[in-house]
């Protein structure tokens, strides 16, 4: 608009214009101008302390040398769907697997991304309970969760894949005790009376946990370690029934690195990269690292674990269509509960 | 109350405000990096992504500004000097940025340039990245920061007249020897305060580039986009070196503002 | 054109659903409480920087004490600070670890803190040429005719510079609805309790619900141009005054 009521001729005129364009090409050169491969890593939102070591370790094998990485960390679904809208990634890395069903439908993975080496997962984790100091609450099991003036920090399900996480544990806990359907549901309606806080990403919920809000912490076993980690003040118990996290990784369809990428997914599953994620918190895949001593000693065995493919679950396909889709479960027990009932 | 206690009464409450809300947050700048440790802080400052951050802002900040420069002293010209029709119109857009919120500015971006947006298609399909990039970052930035120069530039316009153009048209200068030798020099100051202002907008951008950037540390992180990634991840003393350095930066500029400021104002 | 065209894209794609759709986007119970908290808190903070604003622009124009000139200097941090630095810092000062013992961080009390801070130039900016201007000799004629202060004040002085007043209040409340960088650290942006409408366009874009973001960013956008106007019109009609 302005270009039509400049006082001067048009000869300036196109000279800015041109400058214009010439400015914002060479603003694309710079981002294009980096020597040797980059790999873009796209994430969920904790795991960026253990993937900044991982990659650091493999960028000293002869494999990984010379490889730069950019790294994206947010909540699950939202990185999910930035992906599916363009983002450019090589390899992403989310907490949940219908976030990766996401993409896959989208046609940015492999339709088949969970019949890949160790089912497409790169390491797991568990539900835990994160507490103040000395659990003054006293808080152990689901049941403790809704007892009356306990207040619950976990993220909102529509952007957060540990937020997923929590609720089928919630809801898989009761039929593992025994409650019927409809029962379980009722606990998870309750549970969520009991929230007082949904932040879009885990590490966001961990952040508010952390500045002193709710008395109990939904979260990752991986995260509440890695906190612990960095000197915070929180303890963690595992309750008897929990869920296996499997935390899923897949290389981007369209990427320029194809190998690469998938070397660097192989080497994630090595006892390497695999003992560092036993020092972040995170529980193997590799079964040799499974049994080490380190593994064994950190990671107490839980007979009361179920994973995501449990009968009353029946895998992320159908919890999606139970729960998680608009209209679905969730949207249900939120507006209820006044919660958000999108991300 | 007499004449003596007012006044002091007035301090008081002025100054008292200024204290809670201005000063004490400043002053944790300082006492924050002490209690986290500086040793932490700047090894997050010297990490690779952080320096890489803040060549980012810098990349954003030496476009954005010489455009919006440009635009602000032809615009301003043209705002005050010439009579169009949808002059208000064209006032109001300059200075719709000062009004709006940057998230609404990233987010009609974000439409504009996405996969199912009206641009988006076009620049996918002969492989330009505009969002998730520096292109749409670009944007971004010049879009919030259009209306510092011009907001400077008009009312030392409108002051000064353009009685000593006139004259030189009527000795023969072309219009562009009149706006070279006489209407730049006379707006000089006002220019370059306006664009002071204007760097220190692009460099505290936030809301609008994170949106349309990703936030990819290593790639399109600015450095305010940094001082969260470390917030976001437990890592207090990084956002803190991040932010010292930023707030710096924002009081060095703040000094350069005082220095050329017109005095108006202070008796 | 740089301006033009993003703002188009974002109105047509609120229209996306129609205006059934746009209107039930709307008055989603989120989005609802994200703006009934956006314009609230905005109100509040023009309120208080109106009153305090004054104030400190009358401390600097007419009284002297030492340090003005560092105290002038100041009042434009905000301008010069990234907003996110803000936040940091107002968390510091007032969140978990506080040295001062007061522990605010998620609330709404938060949010109106941090916003004093980032709107405070506004009202200050624009009361300080006004009343530089003015001239005394009304007001001591008013003093010798017998007036009170507190007359003196009401009668005179305020109605001179109640554009300028009216005009920073504007522009401290545009601000304020816009606001997002200090916000999004300090607050939590807990839906239904401490989320401002800007932070849910954020999140609903970045989630892909589009509909749902651009609808509150038009209304955010309408709010923001109408306070324009009116500023604009408050421009004039102060010149105008000037000029009988």
């Amino acid at each position: 608009m302005y270009l039509f009521t400049m006082p001067m001729n048009k000869a300036k005129k196109l000279v800015l214009v041109a400058a214009a364009a010439a400015a914002l090409l060479a603003a694309t050169a710079a981002t294009a101008s980096t020597k040797g491969t980059t790999l873009s890593l796209v994430a969920y939102s904790t795991p960026k302390p253990v993937m900044a070591k991982i990659i650091s370790a493999w960028q000293q094998t002869p494999q990984g040398q010379g490889v730069n990485f950019t790294q994206s960390y947010g909540p699950s679904t939202t990185q999910a769907k930035a992906v599916a809208a363009g983002q450019p990634a090589d390899i992403v890395f989310f907490s949940a697997g219908d976030d990766m069903n996401l993409d896959a439908d989208a046609g940015v993975v492999n339709e088949n991304w969970d019949e890949q080496g160790y089912n497409g997962i790169a390491a797991d984790t568990v539900v835990v309970f994160a507490v103040r100091n000395g659990n003054p609450k006293h808080i152990k099991s689901w049941a403790d969760l809704i007892k009356p003036g306990v207040q619950v920090v976990t993220p909102n399900p529509f952007s957060s894949g540990s937020a997923k996480w929590n609720i089928l544990a919630a809801y898989g806990a009761q039929r593992a005790l025994g409650k019927t359907d409809k029962q379980a549901i009722a606990y998870v309606q309750e549970l969520f009376k009991h929230v007082v806080s949904q932040d879009t990403s885990g590490s966001n919920a961990t952040n508010t946990f952390l500045s002193g809000k709710g008395d109990v912490l939904l979260t990752y076993e991986s995260e509440a370690i890695n906190a612990r980690l960095q000197g915070k003040n929180i303890q963690y118990v595992i309750p008897r029934q929990t869920m296996l996290i499997q935390l899923p990784i897949a290389v981007v369809k369209s990427s320029k690195h194809l190998d690469k990428a998938n070397q660097f997914l192989q080497f994630l599953r090595t006892p390497t990269a695999q003992n560092l994620f036993v020092q972040y918190g995170f529980r193997p895949v590799n079964p040799q690292v499974a049994k080490s001593a380190a593994a064994v000693k950190e990671f107490p065995a839980r007979p009361g674990i179920f994973t995501i493919t449990e009968k009353a679950i029946g895998g992320w396909r159908a919890a999606d269509k139970k729960w998680f889709d608009s209209g679905g479960l969730m949207t249900k027990i939120e507006e209820n509960a006044g919660g958000p009932t999108s991300g | 109350m007499n004449a003596r206690s007012r006044r002091y009464s007035v301090r008081l409450v002025g100054l008292g405000y200024l204290a809670v809300i201005l000063l004490a947050p400043l002053s944790m700048l300082f006492w924050r990096i002490w209690a986290e440790g500086a040793g932490k802080a700047w090894s997050a400052i010297t990490e690779h992504d952080t320096i890489h951050a803040f060549e980012v802002t810098l990349i954003l900040c030496a476009i954005a500004v010489p455009l919006n420069t440009l635009f602000g002293i032809v615009c301003a010209l043209a705002i005050v000097r010439r009579r169009f029709p949808g002059k208000g119109l064209v006032n109001a857009f300059v200075d719709l940025p000062l009004a709006l919120s940057p998230v609404v500015v990233g987010f009609s971006l974000f439409l504009l340039y996405g996969r199912t947006g009206w641009f988006g298609p076009w620049f996918t399909s002969h492989g330009i990245q505009v969002l998730f990039a520096l292109p749409a970052m670009v944007l971004a930035t010049i879009f919030v920061s259009v209306p510092y120069v011009a907001r400077e530039v008009v009312p030392t316009l409108r002051e000064i007249g353009d009685e000593q153009e006139q004259a030189a048209y009527t000795l023969g200068a072309s219009s562009w020897q009149a706006f070279w030798r006489i209407t730049l020099p006379s707006i000089r100051w006002a220019v370059i305060y306006g664009v002071v202002v204007t760097t220190a907008r692009c460099l505290g951008e936030y809301g609008a580039v994170a949106i349309v950037s990703g936030s990819i540390s290593g790639s399109t992180e600015t450095a305010t986009l940094r001082v969260q990634d470390y917030y976001e991840n437990l890592d207090q003393a990084g956002a803190y070196g991040v932010a010292l350095l930023l707030g710096l930066i924002a009081i060095a500029v703040l000094v350069v503002m005082t220095v050329l400021k017109p005095n108006e104002g202070v008796a | 054109m740089i301006v033009a065209l993003p703002i188009a894209a974002l109105v047509w794609a609120s229209r996306a659903d129609g205006l059934g759709g746009f209107w039930s986007a709307v008055t989603a119970p989120e989005a609802l409480s994200a703006l009934e908290l956006t314009l609230a808190v905005a109100a509040i903070v023009a309120l208080v920087n109106a009153v305090f604003g004054t104030v400190i622009a009358w401390m600097l124009v007419r009284d002297e004490f030492p340090g003005k000139q560092l105290v002038n200097a100041v009042i434009d941090l905000p301008f010069a600070l990234p907003t996110i630095v803000a936040g940091l810092l107002v968390l510091a000062l007032y969140g978990p670890h506080s040295p001062v013992g007061i522990s605010v961080a998620y609330t709404r009390t938060a949010i109106v803190l941090v916003l004093c801070f980032v709107t405070l130039p506004f009202v200050v900016r624009t009361v300080q040429p006004v009343l530089h201007e003015l001239d005394t000799q009304m007001e001591e004629a008013a003093r010798s005719l017998g007036a009170g202060e507190l007359a003196v004040f009401r009668r005179i002085v305020l109605p001179s510079i109640l554009p300028g007043i009216l005009s920073g209040v504007a522009m401290a409340f545009a601000r304020a609805i816009g606001e997002i960088g200090s916000i999004v650290i300090l607050s939590g942006n807990i839906p239904f309790h401490t989320e401002v409408a800007s932070v849910y366009v954020f999140n609903q874009g970045q989630n892909g619900d589009t509909v749902q973001a651009s609808a509150v960013a038009v209304c955010l956008l309408a709010l923001s141009f109408t306070i324009l106007l009116g500023i604009g019109g408050l421009r004039r009609l102060a010149t105008r005054h000037e000029r009988a």
